[in-house]
Formats: structure tokens, C-alpha cells, sequence
């Protein structure tokens, strides 16, 4: 069963104005037999002053249709239809302290009502796009149609993007599967093959990099490791460059940094950076892999 | 003022666990808390007490063979089991025929069998909430792997002929399988003398535990476990078996035997009173589902013009406990699908009431019962923008005319 707030239950059980309103000079139908619900709103409007005198309901549907219907009643009389026309379906849902998300369109239905209701009495055609679908997300209210419409309007792909546009999935994630279906559907109404799964984009080559002399490649490799001494002489370290054979640049770690656990890790901060001063790639290894002078 | 002693009449959603199962099973927590597959004398009284259930049951079902029980979680584990199993038995065959009124553990399963490439066939049902022996028998194709009909109808009682289906399915060596968990304890079954291959039930639908359900494997019948494991169940249904809510299930099953009399003819007599009684008095409301072969504890009826959430809600004011097909209920927008593929009128779907009996009903409860639901209809349809002064306004349609539909 619902979990229904006191409120709701104190409208559904006892109504207030309910049953036809024969002066009513402004009606608003919404809902039909199929949906399982429909309202009709009966409003008194004083045409000299504009404030809504009285108004009625009649509704066919479950007890949180009764119950936001009641309440739209009592929260618009006495009011200008400018000020009912500012009342949001929040209003009424906060009127009734809150109805389960499933049953958040009967609050919906009561502003539509609202808006039918004052369009007719102005004399006006009333025309809602509203559309409802099967509820995927239950934490939020989300149903199918509008998660359809935002995946295709805005090319999304990933339940994130969904989440991030539309709050759906964002809760329990129990509705992944459900919207999994409904990107699948919509990836699959996409044109052209090969833009079914996100196009793989090719990585720009790196432009090729000049070659550099060997005391070119010297200088470049003192400079870096000029740039990071600071950092290791605050660790009571430093770093000599000893020897440059090929790929290999071998360096002498001093102070702390010799025999420190972190070793390694700094060796591959100092490649990492000369790699991309260099732009070649290079191994950065402690003196002491360095191949003995040939006997 | 009292509130009244409260009325259940939703015994198709649960039932009360019978005090004499729950008694049965509590010694199986504390003093036989063994596990029925041990050596040694822990194990061996768990062990001979799961026995006894497994004959139990086979007693209540016809079974040849006690071994043809087999313990599962649930009626929808036995369920997923029995369809995977025939889809994986025959590969060679992609086809599952089903009707379009079965319970969710068999029409979602079988929804994800078409996205896995299975083909899939729902028998179509009339207004009667009958099935067409001629379009099933006309679907009866080589590719066939399964034949998966309810024997009764959750819904509305409607009790499918699975005998005779079952029989013609076996003429063109298809297997059958029958969710019959609305059905066993309320209909007789004798099921060595029928060529259904598999069943399923559940323990809670028949005054024992929730979380416990059996399918039936007929001897011989190609299997394939969905659980596999331990050795428990010979194989076919690994983890340690659930032995207190055994011990219930088998204790349920005979009480359910013992009541079977009871079930169709006190329980059908009351049934029918609290029908007649609501019918005599509440215009513009029928019967859903095929009153000729039905189970007698279940009433299905459709109120005009009202809504069924509203219905329940007021019934459950004064203690009355019942269920509906309708929309609102469920969190879909929808009415129920059974309603749907009887295509009963959107006028009446949505106030669709189920009222199910149990034995532990009584007279007095029905008197009560036909005496509150009028008032409660003539309340809500006073509220309906369909109901004039004395009935549906002229033409429903057109008087209540929306800004949209």
C-alpha cells in the first residue's frame, strides 16, 4: 500500500467541495476513463473582481487523485486567477505534505485542471503537450516518454548523461536496465552504421619532433632536471646527470633521494618529463645499471 | 468507537500461516538445527523430516514419486527453473509457447527470452478470460522447447483445461510446464495421471511460509538445474535446503489435502453469497474472468465508473482487506494486463476488485463485507465526473470532455 501522508488520507476520506457546481463560469476537464484518472474543476469566478468565489470537483480515480483534487479546491478559493494561475503542482503536493513520486502526476493533473479551468472561463482553448509514459525512475519520478525525448534531443549515450539531464538513475539504480533499453532503442534510430557506437576518435599524431644533437639532447635534459631540482632539494635531495647513451640517460640520485623507497617513482617523474621536453622517448636509469667501461 | 475485527479477503496475494504448520516447523530452528546432510545424528532427523514433507507434498499433487519434489526458494524460482531448464535441455529447439495472462514470474522471463532471441507465442484469451484450443494447437510447431500455461488465474480464478494441454503438447513430444500456484490446495490433482511435466507452487499461497516453493519434475523429463552447487535435491537444486519452512510446506500440504472438500463446496458457497450479495445490490458492476470453471475462493469484480485504489482504500477503512487490477495500485498506468487481454472496458478496468477467500473465512466476515461495499460504490461514483444522478451520465465520452486525452 501507498504510503500516504495524514493529509492526504484526511482529503481522500473526507473531500471538500466536491459535486457539480451549477453557476460554475469556468471548467476544466482533464484525464479520461482510460488513464484511470480524470478531473473536473468548476470554478465561480467574479467577473468585476477576477477572484475565484467557489470551486468544485468531480474525480474519478485513486485516493491521491481525490485527495489533490480537494486540495486544489481549497488552495484556490479567494484567490485572483493571477495568483491561481502562479499555483504550481508542487503547491498542491506540499499542500497534502507530499505524495509518493508514483502519484505525483495527480498534482499535475490539478494545475492542468487549473489552467483548463481559467482558460475556459476566458473564453480560450487550453492545449497541453503532456505526455505520460511508463515510470522508470521511482525515485524521481521519471517516466519513459520524457527520458526518450532527452536521449534524442540531445544525442545522449551513457546512463550518466541520462541521470545528469533528466535526474532518472540517479536514486537506487534499480531502472539501469529500463533506460539501458530505451539508449539502445533510440542509439538504434540513429542513421548510418557507423555511428551506432560512438565514434572512435583517431589520435593525432604528435608532430615529429626535430632530431636533436647529442649536445642539444644534453642541454634539454640539464634544463628539466633543473626545473624539478628545487623540488627534490626540499626532500634534502638532488639529482646529476652522468651519462646519455641513446635511449638511456643515466642519473645519479644524492642525498635523501638515493636509497629512498620512493626511487623509483622519482626516476619516472624525471622521464616522464623528459620524454616530453625531448619529445622521443627515453629510460631514465640510476647509475648504477650503467654498463662498466668495456675492459 | 471499536473499530471492527478485520477482514481478509486477499488469501490470492497470501495466506496466514497456519498454526499447526508453524508449530510443525519450530523445533527445526533450536533442538534440529542440523543440516540434513550430515553424518551424523543432527544431520539425520532434519534429513528424515525433510523426507516426510517431500511425501506430503507428493500426496497433495498425485505424484508418483516423492523424488519428483523438488525444495526451491520460491514460485517464481520454480518457474525461471522449469523454462530454462526445457530452453537449455533442447537447444536445438527456440520456441516458448505461453498465454497472455500469466503471472509476471513467467510473462517478464519470457519478455527477456524474445531480447535473448528466443521466439515466443502468447496464447491470446476471450472476454471470459478463455484460451483458443485451436490456435494452440496451431502453434504447436516443431520448434517448440515449452509449453508454460497457469492452471489457475491469480486474478480472476479462471482455471485453464492444463490436463487436456498438457496431453496435446505430449502427442508432439513437447514438454509442459504449469505455474499452478493459485491452483494447489484449492483444485484436486492426481498429476501421475497426467502428462504434465512440470509444476510449480508456493508455500505461502497455501497457509505455509513465505520463501519456500516446490517444482514438480516429472521422472524422466530432461533437466537442467538453474542453481548449481551442492548435491542437495539429487543435483537438481543446489544450497542447503530451508528445513523449518520444509517441514511447514509438507505439514501445509497435508492440512490443504484435508481441506480440499472444504475448499469447494463451504469456501465456494461463501464465495458465490458474497458475489450474488454485491451483484444484487451494486448496478453496473459484472464478473470478470469464466464462472463456469473457476476456483472457488476467488471473486474478480468489476465496478464501473470507480476507481479500484479508491475502493481499497475505503474497504480498508473498515478493516477490509481485498486487491485490484486497477492502474493506480500498481505504480504503472496501466490496468492490470489480465484485464487488458480480456479486454474488459477501460470504464470498468480500472475498478476491478479481487476478493479471495481462505478457510479461516467466515460467514459472518461475508455478511459484513456485502453489506459495506454499496455504500462505498455509491460514495465514490457521487465524486465521478461519469456518474449523473441515477447512473453513467448519458454518454461518458462526450460528457466529460477533456483538453486532452
Amino acid at each position: 500500500m501507498w504510503e500516504y501522508s495524514e493529509k492526504v488520507r484526511e482529503h481522500f476520506f473526507n473531500p471538500r467541495n466536491s459535486g457539480p457546481l451549477v453557476e460554475a463560469n469556468g471548467v476544466g476537464d482533464v484525464g479520461s476513463i482510460q488513464c484511470g484518472d480524470a478531473l473536473r474543476l468548476m470554478l465561480k469566478v467574479d467577473p468585476d473582481t477576477g477572484i475565484i468565489e467557489e470551486a468544485r470537483f468531480q474525480t474519478f480515480g485513486c485516493g491521491s487523485a481525490i485527495a489533490s483534487s480537494s486540495a486544489l479546491t481549497e488552495i484556490v478559493k479567494g484567490m485572483t486567477l493571477e495568483q491561481a494561475l502562479a499555483v504550481t503542482n508542487q503547491d498542491i503536493a506540499n499542500y497534502l505534505d507530499g505524495l509518493p513520486p508514483e502519484k505525483m502526476h495527480c498534482s499535475v493533473m490539478g494545475r492542468e485542471a487549473l489552467h483548463a479551468a481559467i482558460a475556459n472561463y476566458r473564453g480560450e482553448r487550453w492545449r497541453d503537450e503532456h505526455e505520460e509514459g511508463a515510470l522508470v525512475c521511482k525515485c524521481f519520478a521519471v517516466d519513459a516518454v520524457l527520458i526518450e525525448d532527452v536521449v534524442r534531443a540531445n544525442n545522449l549515450d551513457t546512463i550518466e548523461e541520462v541521470t545528469f539531464y533528466t535526474k532518472a538513475g540517479g536514486g537506487c539504480a534499480a531502472c539501469h536496465e529500463g533506460i539501458e533499453e530505451i539508449l539502445a532503442k533510440v542509439k538504434a534510430e540513429r542513421p548510418g552504421p557507423g555511428e551506432v557506437s560512438p565514434p572512435i576518435r583517431p589520435i593525432a599524431p604528435r608532430p615529429a619532433a626535430p632530431r636533436l644533437t647529442l649536445v642539444q639532447r644534453i642541454k634539454k635534459i640539464e634544463e628539466v632536471l633543473e626545473s624539478i631540482r628545487p623540488m627534490l632539494i626540499r626532500d634534502n635531495g638532488d639529482v646529476e646527470l652522468i651519462e646519455v647513451q641513446g635511449r638511456n640517460v643515466y642519473v645519479n640520485l644524492k642525498g635523501s633521494c638515493a636509497g629512498c623507497m620512493m626511487e623509483a617513482s622519482t626516476l619516472g617523474g624525471i622521464q616522464q618529463k623528459l620524454v616530453e621536453a625531448l619529445g622521443e622517448l627515453v629510460q631514465v636509469l640510476p647509475v648504477s645499471y650503467m654498463p662498466t667501461a668495456q675492459a | 468507537m471499536n473499530t471492527p475485527a478485520p477482514i481478509y479477503l486477499d488469501n490470492n496475494a497470501t495466506t496466514k500461516v497456519d498454526p499447526a504448520a508453524v508449530e510443525a516447523m519450530l523445533p527445526f530452528f533450536s533442538e534440529h538445527f542440523g543440516n540434513p546432510s550430515s553424518i551424523h545424528a543432527f544431520g539425520a532427523k532434519v534429513g528424515a523430516a525433510v523426507k516426510n514433507a517431500r511425501q506430503q507434498m507428493q500426496a497433495l499433487l498425485g505424484a508418483e514419486h516423492d523424488s519428483e519434489i523438488i525444495f526451491t526458494s520460491c514460485g517464481t524460482e520454480s518457474d525461471s527453473t522449469a523454462i530454462l531448464s526445457a530452453l537449455r535441455a533442447q537447444p536445438e529447439r527456440n520456441t516458448v509457447v505461453t498465454t497472455a495472462v500469466e503471472h509476471p514470474a513467467i510473462l517478464n522471463l519470457c519478455d527477456w527470452l524474445e531480447k535473448e532471441g528466443y521466439v515466443v507465442h502468447k496464447l491470446k484469451v476471450d472476454k471470459k478470460g478463455r484460451l483458443d484450443m485451436d490456435e494452440y494447437r496451431a502453434l504447436l510447431g516443431g520448434n517448440v522447447a515449452l509449453v508454460s500455461a497457469m492452471w489457475a488465474n491469480n486474478e480472476t480464478g479462471t482455471i485453464f483445461p492444463v490436463e487436456t494441454m498438457a496431453e496435446t503438447a505430449a502427442a508432439r513430444g513437447i514438454m509442459f510446464h504449469t505455474d499452478a500456484v493459485q491452483a494447489v490446495g484449492k483444485v484436486p490433482m492426481n498429476l501421475k495421471e497426467t502428462k504434465i511435466d512440470m509444476l510449480s507452487l508456493s508455500g505461502h499461497k497455501l497457509h505455509a511460509p513465505k520463501g519456500i516453493g516446490v517444482l514438480y519434475l516429472r521422472r524422466g523429463c530432461r533437466f537442467r538445474p538453474l542453481l548449481r552447487g551442492g548435491h542437495q535435491e539429487r543435483g537438481r537444486r543446489a544450497g542447503t535446503e530451508n528445513a523449518p519452512s520444509i517441514v511447514a510446506l509438507g505439514k501445509a500440504a497435508e492440512l490443504a489435502l484435508a481441506h480440499l472438500d472444504h475448499e469447494n463446496t463451504q469456501i465456494r458457497r461463501l464465495r458465490d453469497k458474497l458475489e450474488q450479495g454485491i451483484l444484487s445490490r451494486v448496478p453496473h458492476a459484472f464478473v470478470t474472468g469464466n464462472t463456469a470453471s473457476r476456483l472457488p475462493n476467488t471473486s474478480n469484480i468489476a465496478f464501473e465508473y470507480v476507481e479500484g485504489e479508491a475502493i481499497l482504500l475505503l474497504l480498508n477503512k473498515q478493516g477490509i482487506a481485498a486487491s485490484s487490477g486497477s492502474a493506480c495500485t500498481s505504480g504503472s498506468l496501466e490496468p492490470s494486463h489480465v484485464m487488458r487481454a480480456m479486454g474488459i472496458p477501460y470504464t470498468a478496468a480500472h475498478g476491478t476488485i479481487r476478493f479471495s477467500l481462505s478457510r479461516d473465512t467466515t460467514e459472518e466476515e461475508i455478511d459484513r463485507v456485502i453489506a459495506a461495499v454499496p455504500p462505498i460504490i455509491a460514495r465514490l461514483r457521487a465524486l465521478s465526473p461519469y456518474w449523473g444522478e441515477n447512473g453513467p451520465t448519458e454518454n461518458p465520452g462526450q460528457a466529460f470532455a477533456p483538453a486532452y486525452a
